[in-house]
């Protein structure tokens, strides 16, 4: 005799029967999903952090302790620096690889601890949205920038420009 | 004719044992509190812990302090254990926190002077007090194909393997699939898709055997969504295996396989 679901369950509380054979749905995977992308983002996760490192370090060690130091940062330092294609490609892939980093790291957390599929869709959402946003923002700034701002008014250049715009 | 022998009779113990009555060095004994947290969907609907102060001695396992319980105040407590000596992998539990075997865990080893507090392992159904339905866990454990695959034509006799070849996989065929693992780690926790240690484990044991040829097959199915991608390297796993398997070893030894199969 076989025993289905309905039989096998006990009378009291739907308790089923040992050995049913029965999932809890909850359990039961979408029919095997391909798994290169998680490889993908797995190896991404500690290549990029590597580059992450030296980076970051550089990044930190020209900005603070070369020159004078953390004195010297002003928009003047920050502009002299992105006129030099050198630190634009710096800033470019440290923002890149950061964000895309931070933002894979997030989405991983977030399949980690969202519970509900409709919260990880709105979380994920949010995050991929801001991401982009940052991303194209941050871009546009390294590469429009215009270091030399002249006052509208006067049609003299703010105090603020770095030393080289009072030569050209 | 031989010289005859005396045969002198054996005595029953080759240790001298000293005389009957107990000086044979006292057990020590101590009062323990023992909280047990309850799950019984025909009693009530929500959870519920229970406290118990229990005289135990020095020898006492945390399986002892249950079965005192289940025996002399409330038979309703209900647990699995088999074997009591850690080897059936029945009675995983969350032992103050940690997921131990209650038959490994010595009273003695956790501190007495605090309540001792027990729950069922974490991340799969609770059915009653400490029994959890370990279907979804044994699913995963089928999906990795734990058994031997060999295309070749069956030997006369056993297939040969060198002692360096079963070493490779030595550690990973010691699971007794208790799932202390798999239900210590806080992804399966969130919603059990997760494969799990246990059956990367398994999966282990056979990838690296070389006698063994269906490891593209496991590696495949471990490169899922769910699979090996999934650990975060927090080590619970590890710390939870009753028999000492380098378990987050045993996973980043597969990633690294389906990564150079892929390469
Ligand atoms: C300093 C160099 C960095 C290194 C070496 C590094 C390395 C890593 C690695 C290897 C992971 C993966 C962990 C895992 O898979 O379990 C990771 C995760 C993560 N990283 Fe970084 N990272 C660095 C910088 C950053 C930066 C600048 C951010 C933020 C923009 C960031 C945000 C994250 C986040 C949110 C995660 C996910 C956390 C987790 O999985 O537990 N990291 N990092
Ligand atoms: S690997 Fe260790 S903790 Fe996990 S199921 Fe096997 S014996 Fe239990
Ligand atoms: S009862 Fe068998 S392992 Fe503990």
């Amino acid at each position: 005799m076989t025993t289905t679901n309905s039989d096998s369950l006990l009378p009291a509380q739907g308790i089923e029967a040992p050995r049913s054979g029965r999932i809890d749905p909850k359990y039961l995977r979408n029919k095997s999903s391909n798994g290169s992308f998680e490889m993908a983002a797995w190896v991404f996760m500690r290549v990029s952090g590597l580059a992450l490192v030296v980076l970051i370090f550089v990044h930190l060690w020209v900005n603070l302790m070369v020159g004078d130091g953390i004195h010297q940062i002003d928009f003047g330092f920050v502009a002299g620096k992105w006129a030099n294609p050198v630190w634009q490609f710096w800033d470019l892939t440290m923002l890149w690889l950061a964000m895309l980093h931070g933002t894979n790291g997030m989405r991983t957390i977030i399949n980690d601890y969202a519970e509900k599929d409709s919260s990880r869709l709105w979380l994920k959402s949010i995050l991929y949205v801001s991401s982009t946003v940052i991303i194209i923002l941050g871009t546009m700034v390294i590469f429009t920038f215009e270091p030399c701002l002249v006052n509208n008014e006067t049609g003299e250049l703010f105090d603020s420009v770095p030393a080289f715009c009072h030569d050209l | 004719m031989s010289t005859p022998t005396q045969e002198v009779a054996e005595p029953a113990s080759k240790i001298d044992l000293a005389e009957a009555g107990g000086s044979g060095g006292e057990i020590p004994s101590f009062d323990i509190t023992l909280k047990v947290r309850r799950y019984d969907p025909e009693r009530a609907e929500d959870a519920w812990w229970d406290e118990w102060t229990l005289t135990m001695y020095g020898t006492d396992r945390v399986l002892d302090a249950l079965h005192k319980v289940k025996w002399e105040i409330d038979g309703s407590l209900t647990f699995r254990r088999s074997c009591a000596h850690g080897i059936c992998g029945s009675d995983a539990m969350r032992i103050n926190g940690r997921n131990r075997l209650a038959c490994k865990a010595l009273l003695k080893d956790l501190d007495t002077s605090k309540t001792i507090t027990v729950e069922a392992i974490k991340g799969l159904p609770i059915e009653k007090d400490l029994i959890v339905d370990m279907e979804p866990f044994f699913q995963s454990y089928r999906e990795i194909m734990p058994f031997l695959v060999n295309n070749s034509p069956e030997p006369t006799a056993e297939r040969h393997q060198s002692p360096e070849d079963r070493e490779r996989f030595d550690d990973t065929t010691k699971c007794i699939l208790c799932a202390a693992c798999t239900s210590s780690c806080p992804v399966f926790w969130t919603d059990g898709q997760y494969f799990g240690p246990a059956a990367i484990v398994n999966a282990h044991r056979f990838i690296f055997d070389s006698r063994d040829d269906a490891g593209d097959m496991r590696l495949e199915v471990l490169n899922d969504r769910e699979g090996v991608w999934r650990c975060r390297t927090t080590f619970n796993c590890s710390d939870a295996c009753p028999r000492g398997i380098e378990v987050t070893k045993a996973i980043q030894e597969v990633k690294t396989a389906i990564l150079t199969r892929s390469l």
